[in-house]
């Protein structure tokens, strides 16, 4: 049973990291224009971030 | 109308901005000017490249964005770049712009409510998923040692969770125990709060059962139905607010004969004001200079346009037709009658909060009854088996099992499918229960002018006139852009009437066009103008010198989908009311043109919100269309009314649904929707109560376990939730 002692940390850590990486995308207003980003996708234009 | 809505041209693009530089370049910090466009065309990938470029590429542009899901594109430039110049570059490259008003739209930019929302949302969904996990290892046989680190571990979670994602319902529970009254956050809060307790208390002792995942599992499908709740708002909001954005607050102020372009609200009293034609009043006020004619449709509802000259009196929202016209201020924002008679109707008695909504008629059933049942069951175990701790264990699970989560879905759920679906239709849904309120409407009273007519007009006797007529008649008035004008010039050009040759085409504001044809003179305008008597239907004169003048008459076009949406009424048994304030004929032609028996003319704004009162007192539920300021209070005082996208500010913010097309078929078709959404709710309310009627009895015998609460509570609310899909 001592294998707990790893599975449930790991658990909850990568469960966190999901809700971080939610409340990361719901601050920087990534729910802004649902459709307009996947219509950007389809452009041929890109910007220098990251570089292509 | 919709030339009204526009904002008005600017004649000198730099001036406007001008005090707002001047400003901060006293502060020395050049700021960047903030524009929002509605670009109601863009719908691609490659139209949002195209807008994007072009608007970049204007001069002083820094950055343009566009949304498509708003269908607006954001622009940072330069203090000095105006509006129109970027209207102009979309008009360019082939899309219509409008202007929004940055003010306006500034209230819904960031939703923080929903935002919030959606957080505790997410933290809720999150920590019941990892509880749940530790949940199913205790239900499938942990014990001892393991059980108790699952429990401790699990309350570990649940704590702060509860604390942070709760909070809507501990601050409504708490807000309405303050006054003395009870609301379904009660019962919730309460459930929550004694589930966390009695399961902590349980941990420490060891004990089987905790109810932690029952805890977030509630508390994660309430906020579910918050947030949709929230969601279905939001966008109607931000839809209303962009209808209101659409006119930006603008005029133009005469000081020592130069034109500066200014906000209205820096306009003052004794100001001079220009109105170019097709511009709307900002201000009450008199006119000094100029003679043209008024358009006061939406103020009283008359289709006549008002002659207007010098002395003449004015009131803001009134519309400039034909010539230019200087105007001093006598009473400036607050103070115009436009904003006094809005605020009355905000202190006028409204329709919607006589009504009570089927939750809150659930809620004031509910938690009385499930509070005294957990009581009984804790006094009742207590006195039976002595034992304390057993007695709390009940009374919690007693709470939990009959907690409204299906009852909290059951409103949302089904409001969220319904919105959605007459949005679709081109109706918003601004109020939470107009929907309901429109289920119970059997009479539906219309207004005329603007709604259940265009406003503008038709030509009706086109092939009484010789072609010699017809030929003088469209020469004149292709040079006008009055809107009788333009619809003869669209009737005669269609009828393939080619304009005679005429010469020293002159337009008198006010009056009419003159010109010279073949050494003879001739007007096309007001009867007085050209010496003809006057008549009481709209009517344009043509009078060519040693002839009698002959009449063109006009009757308001009806509005798209009017006739049909009267009949679909009609047929499903609503009785249908006219009342406006135009004249006896004009409201009594178009009564009998759409087979309306009950109508009412010349009616003041007063007479109107009476006749709606009255038809209340006879216990009818009255559903009110209309678009005027005269018919605010009349839609104040309705049961649930409707107004045009078209429709003034004012009568907008008074009614419950906005209709956003031109088209008023989808007001027969929303009562539908509205009926099968509430049949949908109460069908929702009662899969909620069979539930509780049988798991209720199996937790007040103290057999209910943690597994039971949660397949219970997730069954109920699957179900509700199911149910509601089925309205699409």
């Amino acid at each position: 049973m001592s294998i707990l002692t790893y599975l449930i940390p790991i658990s909850l850590i990568l469960g966190g990291i999901g809700l971080l990486g939610f409340v990361y995308t719901v601050r920087s207003n990534q729910y802004d224009d649902p459709e307009g980003d996947s219509q950007r996708i389809l452009s041929d234009e890109w910007d220098d971030h990251p570089k292509p | 109308m919709t030339a009204a809505m526009r904002p008005a041209p600017s004649a000198c693009p730099a001036c406007a901005a001008a005090p707002a530089a001047e400003a901060l370049a006293e502060l020395a910090l050049p700021k960047e000017a903030r524009i929002a466009l509605s670009v109601p065309a863009v719908h691609c990938a490659a139209c949002i490249s195209t807008v994007e470029r072009a608007l970049a590429a204007a001069p002083g542009v820094h950055s343009a964005r566009v949304n498509l899901t708003l269908k607006r594109a954001s622009i940072e430039a330069d203090p000095d770049v105006m509006p129109d110049d970027l209207i102009r570059v979309l008009d360019g490259i082939g899309y219509e712009a409008h202007e929004l008003d940055a003010g306006t739209l500034s209230a819904t930019q960031t939703d923080k409510s929903g935002r919030e929302l959606l957080m505790r949302l997410a933290v809720a969904g999150f920590a019941s998923m990892n509880v749940m996990l530790l949940s199913v290892a205790v239900w499938s046989g942990a014990a001892d040692a393991t059980r108790d680190l699952f429990h401790w571990i699990s309350a570990a979670i649940t704590l702060p969770t509860i604390a942070f994602s709760g909070q809507p319902f501990f601050r409504n529970a708490w807000a309405a125990l303050r006054v003395g009254r009870l609301n379904m956050d009660v019962p919730i809060t309460l459930a929550i709060v004694l589930a966390v307790g009695t399961s902590v208390w349980e941990t420490t002792l060891s004990g089987d059962h905790a109810y932690f995942d029952a805890a977030l599992a509630l508390t994660f499908f309430l906020l579910a139905g918050r947030y949709l709740d929230h969601r279905t708002r939001a966008i109607a909001r931000s839809a209303a607010e962009e209808l209101a954005a659409l006119e930006v607050p603008r005029a133009i102020r005469l000081t020592d004969g130069t034109e500066t372009q200014v906000p209205v609200a820096e306009l003052s009293v004794g100001d001079l004001v220009l109105v170019r034609p097709g511009g709307r009043m900002p201000v009450d006020g008199e006119i000094t200079h100029g003679t043209s004619e008024i358009d006061r449709s939406l103020l009283t509802g008359e289709t006549l346009p008002v002659f207007a000259q010098p002395g003449q009196a004015v009131s803001a929202g009134e519309v400039n037709l034909t010539g230019p016209l200087t105007i001093r201020a006598s009473a400036v924002g607050r103070d115009t009658s436009l904003h006094r008679m809005a605020d009355l109707v905000a202190i006028a008695e409204s329709g919607r909060s006589r009504y009570t909504s089927l939750a809150d008629k659930a809620a004031q059933l509910y938690a009385p009854g499930v509070h005294i049942l957990s009581a009984l069951s804790f006094v009742g175990w207590w006195l039976y088996s002595g034992d304390l701790r057993m007695a709390v264990n009940i009374a919690a699970a007693v709470l939990i099992i009959t907690c409204p989560c299906a009852l909290g879905l059951a409103v949302p759920a089904v409001t969220t499918a319904a919105s959605g679906r007459l949005f679709r239709k081109g109706m918003l849904i601004k109020h939470a229960t107009a929907l309901e309120r429109l289920a119970q409407v059997d009479t539906v009273v219309f207004d005329k002018t603007g709604t259940l007519t265009a406003g503008t007009p038709e030509l009706t006797n086109l092939s009484d006139h010789s072609p010699r007529d017809l030929s003088l008649a469209l020469a004149l008035a292709q040079a006008s852009s009055h809107p009788l004008s333009m619809s003869l010039t669209a009737a005669a050009r269609a009828a393939g009437v080619t304009p005679a040759q005429v010469d020293q085409i002159t337009e008198v504001p006010g009056y009419g066009t003159q010109a010279i044809w073949q050494g003879r003179s001739i007007r096309l305008g007001r009867a007085a103008w050209v010496g003809a008597p006057a008549s009481a239907e709209t009517s344009a004169w043509l009078a060519i010198e040693d002839e009698a003048p002959r009449a063109f008459t006009f009757t308001d076009r009806l509005r798209k989908g009017a006739a049909e949406a009267v009949l679909a009424l009609q047929n499903a048994g609503k009785e249908v009311y006219l009342i406006s304030g135009d004249t006896s004929a004009a409201v009594e032609a178009l009564a009998t043109r759409l087979g309306i028996t009950h109508w009412m003319a010349e009616a003041l704004p007063a007479d109107k919100s009476d006749r709606i009162a009255a038809l209340s007192q006879q216990g009818k539920h009255v559903l009110m269309v209309g678009d005027g300021l005269n018919d605010t209070a009349a839609l104040a005082a309705a049961d649930v009314s409707i107004s045009p996208a078209s429709a003034l500010d004012a009568a907008r913010v008074a009614s419950d649904i906005v209709l956003l097309g031109g088209d008023l078929t989808p007001i027969a078709e929303a009562l539908d929707t509205a009926r099968s959404a509430t049949r949908r709710i109460r069908e929702n309310f009662r899969i909620a109560t069979l539930y509780n009627v049988i798991a209720v009895p199996i937790a007040v015998i103290g057999l209910a376990t943690p597994l039971v609460a949660a397949l219970a509570m997730s069954a109920s609310s699957i179900t509700v939730s199911l149910n509601a899909l089925r309205l699409r």
